[in-house]
Protein backbone atom coordinates (compact mmCIF):
# COMPACT_ATOMS: atom_id res chain seq x y z
CA UNK A 1 0.00 0.00 0.00
CA UNK A 2 1.58 3.44 -1.28
CA UNK A 3 -1.46 5.90 -1.13
CA UNK A 4 -2.66 8.45 1.62
CA UNK A 5 -3.82 8.59 4.54
CA UNK A 6 -6.77 10.68 5.75
CA UNK A 7 -6.31 11.29 10.29
CA UNK A 8 -9.51 12.62 11.64
CA UNK A 9 -8.55 15.27 14.76
CA UNK A 10 -11.28 17.18 17.48
CA UNK A 11 -10.55 19.79 19.35
CA UNK A 12 -11.63 18.94 22.98
CA UNK A 13 -11.40 20.79 26.65
CA UNK A 14 -7.79 19.07 27.51
CA UNK A 15 -7.84 16.33 30.01
CA UNK A 16 -6.47 17.37 32.91
CA UNK A 17 -9.43 20.08 33.33
CA UNK A 18 -11.79 19.90 35.78
CA UNK A 19 -14.59 20.82 33.86
CA UNK A 20 -17.72 22.93 34.81
CA UNK A 21 -21.77 22.32 34.10
CA UNK A 22 -23.05 25.42 32.74
CA UNK A 23 -26.24 26.68 35.54
CA UNK A 24 -28.68 26.77 32.75
CA UNK A 25 -27.93 22.54 32.26
CA UNK A 26 -27.56 23.37 28.78
CA UNK A 27 -23.73 21.77 28.57
CA UNK A 28 -20.43 22.55 29.68
CA UNK A 29 -18.25 25.50 29.73
CA UNK A 30 -16.08 25.73 27.38
CA UNK A 31 -15.32 29.54 26.80
CA UNK A 32 -11.50 30.26 28.27
CA UNK A 33 -11.14 27.05 29.03
CA UNK A 34 -8.17 25.57 28.07
CA UNK A 35 -8.77 22.79 24.58
CA UNK A 36 -5.67 20.80 22.97
CA UNK A 37 -6.18 17.85 20.24
CA UNK A 38 -8.07 14.93 21.67
CA UNK A 39 -5.22 12.56 23.43
CA UNK A 40 -6.79 9.47 21.03
CA UNK A 41 -6.32 11.59 17.84
CA UNK A 42 -2.38 12.03 18.97
CA UNK A 43 -2.02 8.83 18.75
CA UNK A 44 -3.81 8.23 15.56
CA UNK A 45 -1.62 11.15 14.14
CA UNK A 46 1.52 9.60 15.18
CA UNK A 47 0.62 6.23 13.97
CA UNK A 48 -0.18 7.72 10.43
CA UNK A 49 3.24 9.87 10.38
CA UNK A 50 5.27 6.87 11.62
CA UNK A 51 3.96 4.88 8.47
CA UNK A 52 5.09 7.80 6.37
CA UNK A 53 8.41 7.81 8.21
CA UNK A 54 8.72 4.00 7.28
CA UNK A 55 7.74 5.09 3.63
CA UNK A 56 4.44 2.98 3.28
CA UNK A 57 2.51 5.70 2.65
CA UNK A 58 3.14 8.42 0.88
CA UNK A 59 0.75 11.37 2.42
CA UNK A 60 -1.17 12.43 5.55
CA UNK A 61 -3.30 14.49 5.34
CA UNK A 62 -5.52 15.74 9.00
CA UNK A 63 -8.68 16.77 8.76
CA UNK A 64 -11.07 18.61 11.54
CA UNK A 65 -15.19 19.62 11.42
CA UNK A 66 -15.39 22.62 13.38
CA UNK A 67 -15.68 26.42 14.11
CA UNK A 68 -12.32 28.44 13.43
CA UNK A 69 -9.89 27.54 16.37
CA UNK A 70 -10.45 23.53 14.79
CA UNK A 71 -7.27 24.93 12.65
CA UNK A 72 -5.31 25.45 15.72
CA UNK A 73 -5.63 21.55 16.36
CA UNK A 74 -4.98 20.85 12.48
CA UNK A 75 -1.47 22.97 13.18
CA UNK A 76 -0.76 20.96 15.46
CA UNK A 77 -1.30 17.90 13.25
CA UNK A 78 0.96 19.09 10.73
CA UNK A 79 3.51 20.32 13.18
CA UNK A 80 3.76 16.27 14.47
CA UNK A 81 4.38 15.93 10.55
CA UNK A 82 0.84 15.37 8.76
CA UNK A 83 1.50 17.11 5.65
CA UNK A 84 -1.51 19.14 5.06
CA UNK A 85 -4.75 19.64 6.49
CA UNK A 86 -8.46 20.15 5.48
CA UNK A 87 -10.53 22.11 7.80
CA UNK A 88 -14.52 21.48 7.19
CA UNK A 89 -15.86 24.36 8.89
CA UNK A 90 -19.01 23.78 11.15
CA UNK A 91 -19.80 26.94 13.48
CA UNK A 92 -23.31 28.20 15.51
CA UNK A 93 -25.85 25.70 15.89
CA UNK A 94 -24.32 23.15 13.75
CA UNK A 95 -21.41 22.66 15.80
CA UNK A 96 -23.70 22.60 19.00
CA UNK A 97 -25.75 19.70 17.09
CA UNK A 98 -22.34 17.89 15.61
CA UNK A 99 -22.00 14.40 16.52
CA UNK A 100 -20.27 10.93 15.22
CA UNK A 101 -23.10 10.85 12.23
CA UNK A 102 -22.28 13.61 11.10
CA UNK A 103 -18.68 13.76 11.08
CA UNK A 104 -18.74 10.33 9.99
CA UNK A 105 -20.53 11.21 6.51
CA UNK A 106 -18.49 14.11 6.35
CA UNK A 107 -15.03 11.95 6.80
CA UNK A 108 -16.30 9.17 4.18
CA UNK A 109 -17.23 11.92 1.79
CA UNK A 110 -13.60 13.24 1.89
CA UNK A 111 -12.19 10.11 1.63
CA UNK A 112 -13.87 9.55 -1.56
CA UNK A 113 -12.79 12.72 -2.56
CA UNK A 114 -9.02 12.35 -1.52
CA UNK A 115 -8.98 8.74 -2.57
CA UNK A 116 -7.77 7.22 0.42
CA UNK A 117 -6.37 4.37 1.31
CA UNK A 118 -6.27 4.18 4.92
CA UNK A 119 -8.41 6.41 7.54
CA UNK A 120 -7.00 6.67 11.10
CA UNK A 121 -8.42 8.25 14.00
CA UNK A 122 -8.80 7.73 18.06
CA UNK A 123 -10.96 5.02 19.28
CA UNK A 124 -13.39 8.15 21.00
CA UNK A 125 -13.12 11.80 21.92
CA UNK A 126 -12.82 12.41 25.72
CA UNK A 127 -15.73 14.69 25.53
CA UNK A 128 -18.18 12.86 24.11
CA UNK A 129 -17.07 9.30 25.05
CA UNK A 130 -18.92 8.08 22.06
CA UNK A 131 -16.33 5.86 20.51
CA UNK A 132 -18.60 5.95 17.41
CA UNK A 133 -16.98 7.66 14.56
CA UNK A 134 -14.38 5.11 13.50
CA UNK A 135 -17.12 2.68 12.96
CA UNK A 136 -19.73 5.05 11.11
CA UNK A 137 -17.18 5.94 9.15
CA UNK A 138 -16.65 2.54 8.02
CA UNK A 139 -19.92 1.19 7.38
CA UNK A 140 -20.84 4.18 5.48
CA UNK A 141 -17.67 3.19 3.34
CA UNK A 142 -18.31 -0.26 3.44
CA UNK A 143 -14.68 -1.05 4.48
CA UNK A 144 -13.79 -3.28 6.97
CA UNK A 145 -12.91 -1.52 10.56
CA UNK A 146 -10.02 -2.36 12.84
CA UNK A 147 -10.81 -0.52 16.40
CA UNK A 148 -9.15 0.00 19.27
CA UNK A 149 -5.68 -0.80 17.43
CA UNK A 150 -2.65 -1.29 19.72
CA UNK A 151 -0.92 -2.45 16.85
CA UNK A 152 -0.89 -1.70 13.21
CA UNK A 153 1.31 -3.03 10.85
CA UNK A 154 0.37 -3.08 6.75
CA UNK A 155 0.92 -6.71 4.75
CA UNK A 156 0.65 -5.79 1.50
CA UNK A 157 -2.61 -4.31 0.04
CA UNK A 158 -3.73 -5.72 4.18
CA UNK A 159 -3.60 -4.44 7.61
CA UNK A 160 -3.02 -6.53 10.37
CA UNK A 161 -4.19 -4.71 13.37
CA UNK A 162 -4.32 -6.30 17.11
CA UNK A 163 -6.96 -5.01 19.05
CA UNK A 164 -7.63 -4.28 22.31
CA UNK A 165 -10.44 -7.00 23.59
CA UNK A 166 -12.20 -7.11 26.99
CA UNK A 167 -10.64 -11.00 27.80
CA UNK A 168 -7.17 -9.40 26.36
CA UNK A 169 -5.65 -8.68 22.99
CA UNK A 170 -7.47 -10.23 19.59
CA UNK A 171 -5.36 -10.15 15.82
CA UNK A 172 -7.53 -9.63 12.66
CA UNK A 173 -6.39 -9.13 9.58
CA UNK A 174 -8.42 -6.41 7.02
CA UNK A 175 -8.20 -5.68 3.29
CA UNK A 176 -7.57 -1.82 2.40
CA UNK A 177 -9.21 0.92 2.33
CA UNK A 178 -9.88 0.80 5.66
CA UNK A 179 -10.69 2.37 8.68
CA UNK A 180 -8.59 1.94 11.78
CA UNK A 181 -9.45 3.57 15.00
CA UNK A 182 -6.12 3.92 17.82
CA UNK A 183 -6.27 2.87 21.35
CA UNK A 184 -3.83 4.32 23.97
CA UNK A 185 -0.92 1.87 23.71
CA UNK A 186 -0.85 2.01 20.12
CA UNK A 187 2.33 4.37 20.39
CA UNK A 188 3.58 7.38 22.23
CA UNK A 189 2.59 10.46 20.09
CA UNK A 190 5.91 12.75 19.74
CA UNK A 191 5.55 16.29 20.91
CA UNK A 192 5.50 19.02 18.08
CA UNK A 193 9.48 21.01 18.04
CA UNK A 194 9.86 24.35 17.40
CA UNK A 195 11.25 24.16 13.98
CA UNK A 196 8.56 21.72 13.27
CA UNK A 197 5.69 24.16 14.62
CA UNK A 198 7.45 26.72 12.58
CA UNK A 199 7.46 24.88 8.89
CA UNK A 200 3.42 24.08 9.68
CA UNK A 201 2.62 27.47 9.48
CA UNK A 202 3.65 26.91 5.63
CA UNK A 203 1.62 23.91 5.47
CA UNK A 204 -1.57 24.05 3.49
CA UNK A 205 -5.25 24.06 5.70
CA UNK A 206 -7.94 23.54 3.33
CA UNK A 207 -11.07 24.88 4.11
CA UNK A 208 -14.51 23.33 2.69
CA UNK A 209 -17.90 23.86 4.01
CA UNK A 210 -20.21 20.50 4.79
CA UNK A 211 -22.44 21.46 1.99
CA UNK A 212 -19.43 21.17 -0.62
CA UNK A 213 -19.41 17.86 0.11
CA UNK A 214 -22.83 17.11 -0.18
CA UNK A 215 -23.44 16.11 3.69
CA UNK A 216 -26.27 17.34 5.13
CA UNK A 217 -26.08 17.98 9.54
CA UNK A 218 -29.74 17.64 10.71
CA UNK A 219 -29.05 15.77 13.80
CA UNK A 220 -32.22 13.69 15.43
CA UNK A 221 -30.43 13.77 18.95
CA UNK A 222 -31.54 15.97 21.04
CA UNK A 223 -29.25 17.01 24.22
CA UNK A 224 -32.38 18.12 27.08
CA UNK A 225 -29.83 18.86 30.04
CA UNK A 226 -26.72 18.13 31.18
CA UNK A 227 -26.26 18.03 34.92
CA UNK A 228 -23.73 17.30 37.44
CA UNK A 229 -23.51 13.62 38.63
CA UNK A 230 -24.47 13.13 41.97
CA UNK A 231 -21.52 14.11 44.69
CA UNK A 232 -20.23 11.75 46.73
CA UNK A 233 -20.25 11.84 50.65
CA UNK A 234 -16.86 12.95 52.32
CA UNK A 235 -15.00 9.67 54.08
CA UNK A 236 -13.17 9.29 56.80
CA UNK A 237 -9.69 8.48 57.67
CA UNK A 238 -9.18 5.58 59.75
CA UNK A 239 -6.07 4.97 61.46
CA UNK A 240 -4.89 1.64 61.19
CA UNK A 241 -5.60 -1.73 59.11
CA UNK A 242 -7.45 -3.66 62.14
CA UNK A 243 -9.62 -0.39 62.08
CA UNK A 244 -9.96 -0.12 58.34
CA UNK A 245 -11.02 -3.91 58.47
CA UNK A 246 -13.57 -3.61 61.39
CA UNK A 247 -15.21 -0.51 59.54
CA UNK A 248 -15.76 -2.55 56.72
CA UNK A 249 -17.06 -5.76 58.48
CA UNK A 250 -19.57 -2.84 60.15
CA UNK A 251 -20.40 -1.60 57.21
CA UNK A 252 -21.24 -5.23 55.91
CA UNK A 253 -18.69 -4.72 52.97
CA UNK A 254 -16.61 -8.32 53.73
CA UNK B 1 -66.94 16.26 25.02
CA UNK B 2 -65.07 16.04 21.42
CA UNK B 3 -61.77 16.96 23.38
CA UNK B 4 -62.26 14.48 26.21
CA UNK B 5 -62.77 12.01 23.18
CA UNK B 6 -59.00 13.66 21.62
CA UNK B 7 -57.82 12.81 25.11
CA UNK B 8 -58.99 9.14 25.39
CA UNK B 9 -57.89 8.21 22.03
CA UNK B 10 -54.63 9.58 22.32
CA UNK B 11 -53.92 7.99 25.31
CA UNK B 12 -55.08 4.90 23.77
CA UNK B 13 -52.75 5.27 20.58
CA UNK B 14 -49.70 6.06 22.81
CA UNK B 15 -50.36 2.54 24.59
CA UNK B 16 -50.90 1.01 21.47
CA UNK B 17 -47.68 2.60 20.01
CA UNK B 18 -45.61 1.66 23.38
CA UNK B 19 -47.12 -2.02 22.73
CA UNK B 20 -45.90 -2.28 18.99
CA UNK B 21 -42.30 -1.48 20.43
CA UNK B 22 -39.65 -4.51 19.77
CA UNK B 23 -36.36 -4.46 20.94
CA UNK B 24 -34.09 -6.57 19.08
CA UNK B 25 -30.75 -7.50 21.77
CA UNK B 26 -27.63 -8.73 20.05
CA UNK B 27 -26.19 -11.13 22.35
CA UNK B 28 -22.49 -11.26 23.37
CA UNK B 29 -21.10 -14.61 23.86
CA UNK B 30 -17.98 -17.17 23.06
CA UNK B 31 -19.94 -19.57 21.56
CA UNK B 32 -19.96 -21.95 24.59
CA UNK B 33 -21.41 -19.24 27.24
CA UNK B 34 -23.13 -15.98 27.06
CA UNK B 35 -21.02 -13.16 28.44
CA UNK B 36 -22.81 -11.70 31.59
CA UNK B 37 -23.01 -8.12 30.52
CA UNK B 38 -25.90 -9.24 27.91
CA UNK B 39 -28.05 -10.06 30.94
CA UNK B 40 -27.59 -6.39 32.22
CA UNK B 41 -28.58 -5.09 28.49
CA UNK B 42 -31.79 -7.69 28.61
CA UNK B 43 -32.98 -5.47 31.91
CA UNK B 44 -32.36 -2.19 29.83
CA UNK B 45 -34.34 -4.06 27.04
CA UNK B 46 -37.25 -4.84 29.29
CA UNK B 47 -37.32 -1.18 30.58
CA UNK B 48 -38.68 -0.04 27.16
CA UNK B 49 -41.71 -1.93 27.39
CA UNK B 50 -42.16 -3.79 24.17
CA UNK B 51 -41.08 -7.63 23.19
CA UNK B 52 -37.37 -8.39 23.79
CA UNK B 53 -35.85 -10.64 21.05
CA UNK B 54 -32.03 -11.64 21.38
CA UNK B 55 -30.05 -12.47 18.39
CA UNK B 56 -27.53 -14.97 18.92
CA UNK B 57 -24.88 -15.52 15.75
CA UNK B 58 -21.95 -17.78 15.84
CA UNK B 59 -20.53 -20.72 15.03
CA UNK B 60 -22.44 -23.12 17.23
CA UNK B 61 -24.32 -21.86 19.36
CA UNK B 62 -27.02 -24.45 20.88
CA UNK B 63 -25.98 -24.16 24.32
CA UNK B 64 -25.39 -19.97 24.24
CA UNK B 65 -29.16 -20.41 22.69
CA UNK B 66 -30.77 -22.90 25.48
CA UNK B 67 -28.85 -20.44 27.96
CA UNK B 68 -30.95 -17.21 26.76
CA UNK B 69 -34.00 -18.71 26.44
CA UNK B 70 -34.29 -19.36 29.44
CA UNK B 71 -33.31 -15.43 30.50
CA UNK B 72 -36.52 -14.06 32.02
CA UNK B 73 -37.64 -11.11 29.63
CA UNK B 74 -37.00 -12.68 26.68
CA UNK B 75 -39.68 -13.55 24.18
CA UNK B 76 -37.74 -14.63 21.23
CA UNK B 77 -34.33 -15.98 20.46
CA UNK B 78 -33.07 -15.68 16.74
CA UNK B 79 -30.27 -17.90 15.89
CA UNK B 80 -27.82 -17.63 13.28
CA UNK B 81 -25.13 -19.93 12.68
CA UNK B 82 -22.43 -19.74 10.15
CA UNK B 83 -18.62 -20.13 9.61
CA UNK B 84 -18.66 -16.52 9.21
CA UNK B 85 -19.64 -15.74 12.46
CA UNK B 86 -16.40 -17.00 13.79
CA UNK B 87 -13.95 -13.82 15.85
CA UNK B 88 -18.05 -12.18 15.82
CA UNK B 89 -16.86 -9.78 13.21
CA UNK B 90 -18.75 -7.07 12.55
CA UNK B 91 -18.33 -6.42 8.92
CA UNK B 92 -20.26 -9.77 8.91
CA UNK B 93 -22.46 -9.59 11.73
CA UNK B 94 -23.62 -5.94 10.90
CA UNK B 95 -24.98 -7.24 7.52
CA UNK B 96 -27.20 -9.99 9.61
CA UNK B 97 -28.66 -7.09 11.86
CA UNK B 98 -29.83 -5.12 9.14
CA UNK B 99 -31.53 -8.60 7.56
CA UNK B 100 -33.14 -8.99 10.78
CA UNK B 101 -34.08 -5.85 11.07
CA UNK B 102 -35.39 -6.12 7.47
CA UNK B 103 -37.56 -8.35 8.86
CA UNK B 104 -38.71 -7.73 12.03
CA UNK B 105 -38.84 -3.81 12.05
CA UNK B 106 -37.36 -3.62 15.85
CA UNK B 107 -37.43 -0.12 17.27
CA UNK B 108 -34.67 -0.39 19.27
CA UNK B 109 -31.51 -2.57 18.67
CA UNK B 110 -29.30 -2.90 21.66
CA UNK B 111 -26.06 -4.58 23.44
CA UNK B 112 -24.01 -3.82 26.21
CA UNK B 113 -21.45 -1.47 26.40
CA UNK B 114 -18.47 -3.69 26.06
CA UNK B 115 -15.37 -3.36 23.86
CA UNK B 116 -17.75 -6.08 21.55
CA UNK B 117 -20.85 -3.71 21.40
CA UNK B 118 -18.73 -0.53 20.90
CA UNK B 119 -17.15 -2.06 17.86
CA UNK B 120 -20.21 -3.47 16.79
CA UNK B 121 -23.47 -1.20 17.13
CA UNK B 122 -22.34 2.19 15.05
CA UNK B 123 -21.56 0.55 12.81
CA UNK B 124 -25.21 -0.99 12.56
CA UNK B 125 -26.67 2.40 13.34
CA UNK B 126 -24.65 4.24 10.27
CA UNK B 127 -26.31 1.43 7.92
CA UNK B 128 -29.74 2.47 9.27
CA UNK B 129 -28.84 6.10 8.67
CA UNK B 130 -29.11 6.91 12.77
CA UNK B 131 -27.55 8.59 15.24
CA UNK B 132 -26.46 5.87 18.17
CA UNK B 133 -26.42 6.14 21.68
CA UNK B 134 -23.73 4.85 23.83
CA UNK B 135 -23.25 3.24 27.05
CA UNK B 136 -26.86 4.44 28.44
CA UNK B 137 -26.87 4.88 32.22
CA UNK B 138 -30.35 5.34 32.65
CA UNK B 139 -34.06 4.96 30.57
CA UNK B 140 -36.49 7.76 30.92
CA UNK B 141 -38.94 6.37 28.16
CA UNK B 142 -38.78 4.38 25.11
CA UNK B 143 -36.33 7.93 23.38
CA UNK B 144 -34.96 9.19 26.24
CA UNK B 145 -31.79 8.27 27.98
CA UNK B 146 -29.14 9.33 30.50
CA UNK B 147 -25.47 8.57 29.58
CA UNK B 148 -22.41 10.35 30.67
CA UNK B 149 -19.94 12.40 29.21
CA UNK B 150 -16.63 13.91 29.90
CA UNK B 151 -15.19 11.07 31.97
CA UNK B 152 -18.47 10.73 33.69
CA UNK B 153 -17.96 14.31 35.01
CA UNK B 154 -21.39 15.20 33.64
CA UNK B 155 -24.67 13.49 32.91
CA UNK B 156 -25.98 14.02 29.68
CA UNK B 157 -30.03 13.57 29.32
CA UNK B 158 -30.52 12.68 25.60
CA UNK B 159 -33.95 12.18 23.26
CA UNK B 160 -33.33 10.45 20.65
CA UNK B 161 -35.99 11.08 17.74
CA UNK B 162 -34.47 8.48 15.35
CA UNK B 163 -36.82 5.79 14.14
CA UNK B 164 -35.18 3.28 15.19
CA UNK B 165 -33.07 3.71 18.37
CA UNK B 166 -29.15 1.73 18.44
CA UNK B 167 -28.09 1.86 22.08
CA UNK B 168 -25.32 0.48 24.18
CA UNK B 169 -25.63 0.05 27.71
CA UNK B 170 -23.44 0.22 30.53
CA UNK B 171 -23.55 -3.32 32.21
CA UNK B 172 -22.86 -1.60 35.49
CA UNK B 173 -25.87 0.28 35.80
CA UNK B 174 -28.80 -2.10 34.89
CA UNK B 175 -28.97 -5.37 36.90
CA UNK B 176 -28.53 -8.83 34.94
CA UNK B 177 -31.95 -10.49 34.23
CA UNK B 178 -33.05 -13.91 36.10
CA UNK B 179 -30.76 -16.61 34.31
CA UNK B 180 -34.12 -18.57 35.39
CA UNK B 181 -37.93 -18.54 34.64
CA UNK B 182 -37.78 -17.66 30.71
CA UNK B 183 -39.17 -19.79 28.23
CA UNK B 184 -38.56 -17.85 24.97
CA UNK B 185 -38.69 -19.89 21.60
CA UNK B 186 -36.20 -20.02 19.08
CA UNK B 187 -36.20 -19.19 15.42
CA UNK B 188 -33.29 -19.25 13.08
CA UNK B 189 -33.01 -16.53 11.03
CA UNK B 190 -30.95 -16.73 7.47
CA UNK B 191 -27.17 -15.46 6.86
CA UNK B 192 -26.57 -13.17 4.19
CA UNK B 193 -23.59 -13.94 2.39
CA UNK B 194 -20.38 -13.62 3.77
CA UNK B 195 -18.46 -9.97 2.92
CA UNK B 196 -14.85 -11.24 3.03
CA UNK B 197 -13.02 -8.20 3.45
CA UNK B 198 -12.16 -9.13 7.07
CA UNK B 199 -10.52 -12.05 8.96
CA UNK B 200 -9.95 -13.25 12.94
CA UNK B 201 -6.74 -14.71 13.08
CA UNK B 202 -6.69 -15.17 16.97
CA UNK B 203 -6.81 -14.29 20.24
CA UNK B 204 -4.67 -13.88 23.56
CA UNK B 205 -6.92 -14.07 26.81
CA UNK B 206 -5.18 -13.19 29.85
CA UNK B 207 -6.32 -16.27 32.41
CA UNK B 208 -7.10 -16.36 35.93
CA UNK B 209 -9.23 -17.85 38.23
CA UNK B 210 -10.70 -14.79 39.86
CA UNK B 211 -13.88 -13.36 39.22
CA UNK B 212 -14.78 -11.16 36.08
CA UNK B 213 -13.41 -7.55 36.68
CA UNK B 214 -16.93 -6.02 35.83
CA UNK B 215 -18.97 -8.22 37.35
CA UNK B 216 -16.69 -9.04 40.03
CA UNK B 217 -18.48 -7.65 43.87
CA UNK B 218 -15.31 -6.61 45.64
CA UNK B 219 -12.13 -5.06 43.31
CA UNK B 220 -8.62 -4.43 44.79
CA UNK B 221 -7.05 -2.22 42.32
CA UNK B 222 -3.07 -1.02 42.11
CA UNK B 223 -1.78 1.95 40.45
CA UNK B 224 2.35 3.38 40.37
CA UNK B 225 2.76 3.11 43.81
CA UNK B 226 3.33 -0.78 43.43
CA UNK B 227 6.49 -0.73 41.91
CA UNK B 228 6.75 -3.32 39.76
CA UNK B 229 4.43 -6.15 38.49
CA UNK B 230 5.97 -8.50 41.24
CA UNK B 231 4.59 -6.40 43.82
CA UNK B 232 1.35 -6.95 42.36
CA UNK B 233 1.58 -10.27 43.98
CA UNK B 234 0.52 -8.46 47.54
CA UNK B 235 -3.08 -7.43 45.74
CA UNK B 236 -3.55 -10.96 44.28
CA UNK B 237 -3.09 -12.09 47.76
CA UNK B 238 -5.64 -9.45 49.60
CA UNK B 239 -8.07 -10.14 46.74
CA UNK B 240 -7.86 -14.45 47.19
CA UNK B 241 -9.07 -13.30 50.86
CA UNK B 242 -11.97 -11.13 49.31
CA UNK B 243 -12.70 -13.13 46.50
CA UNK B 244 -12.39 -10.25 44.36
CA UNK B 245 -11.05 -9.37 41.23
CA UNK B 246 -7.88 -7.04 40.42
CA UNK B 247 -8.00 -4.08 38.52
CA UNK B 248 -5.00 -1.51 37.67
CA UNK B 249 -4.58 2.12 37.02
CA UNK B 250 -3.60 3.30 33.62
CA UNK B 251 -0.27 4.60 35.14
CA UNK B 252 0.45 0.84 36.03
CA UNK B 253 -0.75 -0.93 32.87
CA UNK B 254 1.95 1.48 30.62
CA UNK B 255 4.27 1.19 33.44
CA UNK B 256 3.94 -2.80 32.20
CA UNK B 257 3.11 -3.83 35.58
CA UNK B 258 -0.11 -5.99 34.15
CA UNK B 259 -1.97 -6.82 31.05
CA UNK B 260 -4.34 -3.55 29.58
CA UNK B 261 -7.33 -5.71 30.12
CA UNK B 262 -6.91 -5.05 33.63
CA UNK B 263 -7.21 -0.96 32.95
CA UNK B 264 -10.18 0.85 35.24
CA UNK B 265 -10.92 3.93 33.76
CA UNK B 266 -12.80 5.90 30.79
CA UNK B 267 -10.15 4.53 28.36
CA UNK B 268 -10.76 0.61 30.15
CA UNK B 269 -13.28 -0.71 31.83
CA UNK B 270 -15.97 0.88 34.20
CA UNK B 271 -16.74 -1.23 37.38
CA UNK B 272 -19.10 -0.64 39.59
CA UNK B 273 -18.28 -3.21 43.07
CA UNK B 274 -19.91 -3.24 46.17
CA UNK B 275 -16.26 -2.74 47.49
CA UNK B 276 -13.53 -0.78 45.46
CA UNK B 277 -10.57 -1.10 46.76
CA UNK B 278 -7.89 1.53 45.62
CA UNK B 279 -4.20 0.79 46.29
CA UNK B 280 -1.37 3.22 45.36
CA UNK B 281 -3.49 5.19 43.27
CA UNK B 282 -3.69 9.00 43.05
CA UNK B 283 -7.06 9.34 41.70
CA UNK B 284 -6.73 10.83 38.40
CA UNK B 285 -9.81 12.07 36.27
CA UNK B 286 -9.45 9.25 33.60
CA UNK B 287 -9.71 6.71 37.20
CA UNK B 288 -12.33 8.04 38.86
CA UNK B 289 -14.79 8.15 35.51
CA UNK B 290 -14.33 3.83 35.95
CA UNK B 291 -15.06 3.40 39.60
CA UNK B 292 -16.52 6.02 41.05
CA UNK B 293 -20.20 4.65 41.29
CA UNK B 294 -18.38 1.90 43.64
CA UNK B 295 -20.71 1.12 47.05
CA UNK B 296 -17.70 1.58 49.11
CA UNK B 297 -14.44 3.33 48.06
CA UNK B 298 -11.36 2.42 50.11
CA UNK B 299 -7.92 4.34 49.24
CA UNK B 300 -4.72 3.55 50.58
CA UNK B 301 -1.93 6.08 49.77
CA UNK B 302 0.86 7.13 51.90
CA UNK B 303 0.09 11.14 49.77
CA UNK B 304 -2.66 12.42 52.12
CA UNK B 305 -3.38 15.02 49.07
CA UNK B 306 -4.09 12.35 46.63
CA UNK B 307 -7.45 13.65 45.09
CA UNK B 308 -8.19 9.34 45.46
CA UNK B 309 -9.50 10.48 49.07
CA UNK B 310 -12.03 13.06 47.99
CA UNK B 311 -14.08 9.97 46.57
CA UNK B 312 -13.02 7.35 49.40
CA UNK B 313 -15.35 6.13 51.88
CA UNK B 314 -12.25 5.05 53.93
CA UNK B 315 -8.90 6.05 53.39
CA UNK B 316 -5.41 5.01 55.25
CA UNK B 317 -2.73 7.11 54.83
CA UNK B 318 0.01 4.63 55.15
CA UNK B 319 2.71 2.40 53.16
CA UNK B 320 0.64 0.34 50.50
CA UNK B 321 3.85 -2.44 51.50
CA UNK B 322 3.45 -2.54 55.27
CA UNK B 323 -1.01 -2.30 55.26
CA UNK B 324 -1.94 -4.48 52.30
CA UNK B 325 -0.01 -7.52 53.89
CA UNK B 326 -1.29 -6.55 57.32
CA UNK B 327 -4.71 -6.91 55.71
CA UNK B 328 -4.25 -9.22 54.18
CA UNK B 329 -3.26 -10.68 57.29
CA UNK B 330 -6.13 -9.87 59.45
CA UNK B 331 -8.78 -11.16 56.86
CA UNK B 332 -6.84 -14.48 57.62
CA UNK B 333 -7.92 -14.06 61.05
Amino acid sequence: MSGRVLVGVKRVIDYAVKIRVKPDNTGVVTDGVKHSMNPFCEIAVEEAVKLKEKKLIKEVVAVSCGPQQAQETIRTALAMGADRGIHVEVSGKDYETLGPLQVSKILAALAKKEDAQLIILGKQAIDDDCNQTGQMTAALLDWPQGTFASEVSLEGDKVKVVREIDGGLETIKINTPAVVTADLRLNTPRYATLPNIMKAKKKKIANMKPAELGVDLTSRLEVLKVEEPPQRQAGVKVETVDDLVSKLKEAGRI
Amino acid sequence: MNRAFNRTSLTHLTGLLRRCQSTLVVAEHNNEKLTPITLNAITAASKLGGEVSCLVAGINCTKVVEQISKVQGVKKVLLAQHDSYKGALPEELTSLILATQKQFNFTHICAGASAFGKNLLPRVAAKLDVAPVSDIIEIKSPDTFVRTIYAGNALSTVKCNEPIKVFTVRGTSFEAAPIEGGSAASENVASPSPTGISEWLEQSLTKNDRPELTSAKVVVSGGRGLKSGENFKLLYDLADKLNAAVGASRAAVDAGYVPNDMQVGQTGKIVAPELYIAVGISGAIQHLAGMKDSKTIVAINKDPEAPIFQVADYGLVADLFKVVPEMTEALSK
